[in-house]
């Protein structure tokens, strides 16, 4: 009799460890375009936690008081930790962190478009962690589950991260909305500049995101970018209404045989912009990043020349 | 309120005036968070992503424990002021930072020097505080002294590589030590509050502090292969609340929110 493996291809196999569950390993075969497909969505992944330093570091030296100081500071040096344990899945699959980060200051890598968005004033501390992070849960959660082992269990602490910055977002914009009527009035303008751009974060739409039938398939993706989407909305209107806020979107409006809320259509035009690099922040994003980059080249320079003189010392030593 | 474990520092302070323990109490607060303010400038631009993490962490110890001590100075004042009132409210002439902790990050050797000076002396210092006789102090110390020897380890072996690194770091390394060195020589100069606390066993005679500092500083510059830096002229007054151009800035950037919308909780 054949074996299982006798009649299937390793493809075949590969899917039916896929449909089975079954977590793939980074010493397992697969298909080349899976190990692209992960490449370059951890890796973007990994570059958005780094590139999202940005907009919160803006306001770590601003904070209104010692306690808020503290917390930002720790959230941002979170997103700093996940963008280490990003890159380090992400080299499981056989790529570098050096080369990750040439694709990135080069352009040819992606981060998420929300971070070319500037942050103007201390709401958007709020809002960035209520509503960014909201939706980043939102779209990570389910990669919880994603197919590609060392992915998935880098998911599950940045997971938990994650929705304990979400929780604190959403206290800045309730401490701002319970205050004066100018902090209120501070947190409804963030509100108005981030409800957009955040619902772009969820990708194209369906029919326009060529990626996702096959994402599915390999079960890197669970849900599809609409689905998750109405999600958010379903979810943070209420929210916002919790606040006293308005969502800037005349077309929202509780669907009670849907159950879920209609909403209007999202600016594609904007979204496209910004991804192609026509965001008002896209180009200081990017020079930050490729100037801490290079002028930091001297410091690991050297670091590396005293490890070898140290090691050639205890060579001669030992 | 006076501060009551301790007979002969409550026995010094007379009711009206908070005494000495106050303004050092407060002299530690606004060292440990201009420092952590000035780190947490790096935040997003280090020069590799463990050592942005390692620099936030630091400025998250440094940032905990002034908060610590605002809390204490604002306890001892007894005039119903906050941690935030103490770092927001006070004018640069009023902050009692050592020039040194204000100075800019520069590049990366500036920012491991500055750091690697402070750091000496703090982890001395808190090591002596450990058996203060003020109990609220100690207690800080001893919270505190574990982080500052992982500091001082971090910015020695920074001081290491960097020194006996490439020629560039060599170099970038000697022009922060032609820039900061001579700021070193206040952490150790008493003030007249230092000096008063000293005289009651509060605080140690910090020239009891200089052995162990020298003879690591000694350790380290070895290790760098860099020659020990000769006699300079020393800069003080940060203690005494006159301070270089650089302060003003830099509070002016931490207070904007607190200055521009007068009493609000946030």
């Amino acid at each position: 009799m054949e074996t299982l493996e006798q009649v299937l291809t390793p493809e075949e196999q590969f899917q039916a460890r896929i449909d089975a569950d079954v977590r793939i390993e980074p010493k397992d075969w697969m298909p080349e375009a899976y190990r692209k497909t992960l490449i370059r969505q951890i890796s973007q992944h990994a570059h958005s936690e780094l590139v999202g330093m940005l907009p919160e570091g803006n306001w770590i030296t601003r904070a209104p008081s010692l306690k808020r100081k503290s917390i930002l500071l720790a959230k941002v040096q979170d997103e700093a930790g996940h963008g280490l344990y990003l890159y380090s899945a992400a080299e499981t699959l056989g790529t570098t962190r050096d080369q990750m980060l040439a694709d990135l200051h080069s352009g040819k890598a992606k981060y998420s478009s929300i971070f070319n968005y500037p942050t103007l004033s201390w709401a958007d501390m709020g809002c960035v962690g209520w509503l960014v992070d909201g939706a980043a849960i939102l779209n990570q959660v389910p990669l919880c589950r994603t197919s590609y082992g060392p992915y998935a269990r880098a998911m599950v602490r940045v997971c938990k991260e994650e929705s304990f910055h979400q929780r604190q977002g959403f206290e800045i914009m309730q401490t701002l909305c319970e205050g004066a009527p100018e902090q209120k009035a501070m947190a409804q303008e963030a509100l108005n500049r981030w409800w957009w751009p955040t619902l772009m974060m969820f990708g194209p739409k369906d029919a326009d995101s060529p990626n996702t039938e096959q994402s599915m398939k390999w079960r890197i993706k669970r849900f599809t970018n609409d689905e998750l989407r109405q999600k958010f909305v379903d979810m943070m209107v209420p929210q916002a209404e919790f606040l006293g806020l308005t969502v800037p979107d005349e077309k929202v409006k509780w669907n009670e045989e849907r159950q879920a809320y209609d909403f209007g259509e999202v600016n594609w035009d904007e979204f496209w912009a910004v991804v192609k690099g026509n965001g008002l922040c896209n180009q200081e994003r990017l020079q930050a990043r490729v100037s801490a980059h290079e002028e930091g080249a001297w410091v690991r320079e050297a670091a590396n020349a005293h490890a070898a003189k140290r090691a050639a010392r205890e060579a001669v030593a030992a | 309120m006076l501060p009551q474990n301790d007979s002969r520092v409550a026995a010094a302070t007379p009711a009206a005036a908070p005494g000495p323990l106050f303004p050092f109490v407060l002299q530690l607060a606004d060292t440990s968070l201009i420092l952590a303010h000035r780190l947490s400038e790096w935040c997003g631009h280090g020069p590799v992503l463990e050592q942005d993490l390692a620099m936030a962490n630091i400025a998250l110890d440094l940032l905990g424990e002034a908060r610590s001590y605002y809390q204490y100075a604002a306890e001892l004042e007894g005039q119903g002021r906050t941690e935030d009132d103490l770092a927001y409210l006070r004018s640069a002439v009023e902050y009692r930072n050592p020039l040194l902790v204000e100075q800019p990050n520069n590049d990366f050797a500036h920012t491991i020097l500055r750091q690697f000076l402070f750091d000496n002396f703090h982890y001395h210092l808190l090591k002596a505080l450990l058996t203060c006789p003020d109990t609220q102090l100690a207690a800080i110390a001893e919270k505190s002294v574990k982080e500052a020897s992982y500091h001082l380890k971090w910015s020695s072996e920074w001081v290491i590589r960097l020194g006996d690194g490439t020629p560039e770091s060599r170099q970038r390394l000697e022009k922060a030590i032609a820039t900061l060195w001579r700021f070193g020589e206040e952490l150790t100069t008493a003030t007249p509050s230092e000096k008063a606390l000293q005289e009651l066993g509060v605080l140690p005679d910090y020239a009891t502090l200089l052995p162990a500092m020298q003879a690591h500083t000694a350790y380290v510059f070895a290790e760098a292969t860099l020659p020990l830096p000769g006699p300079v002229f020393g800069q003080q007054g940060g203690k005494t609340g006159r301070h270089t151009e650089h302060l003003g800035y830099l509070l002016s950037e931490l207070q904007y929110m607190q200055r521009t919308y007068p009493g609000l909780t946030w």
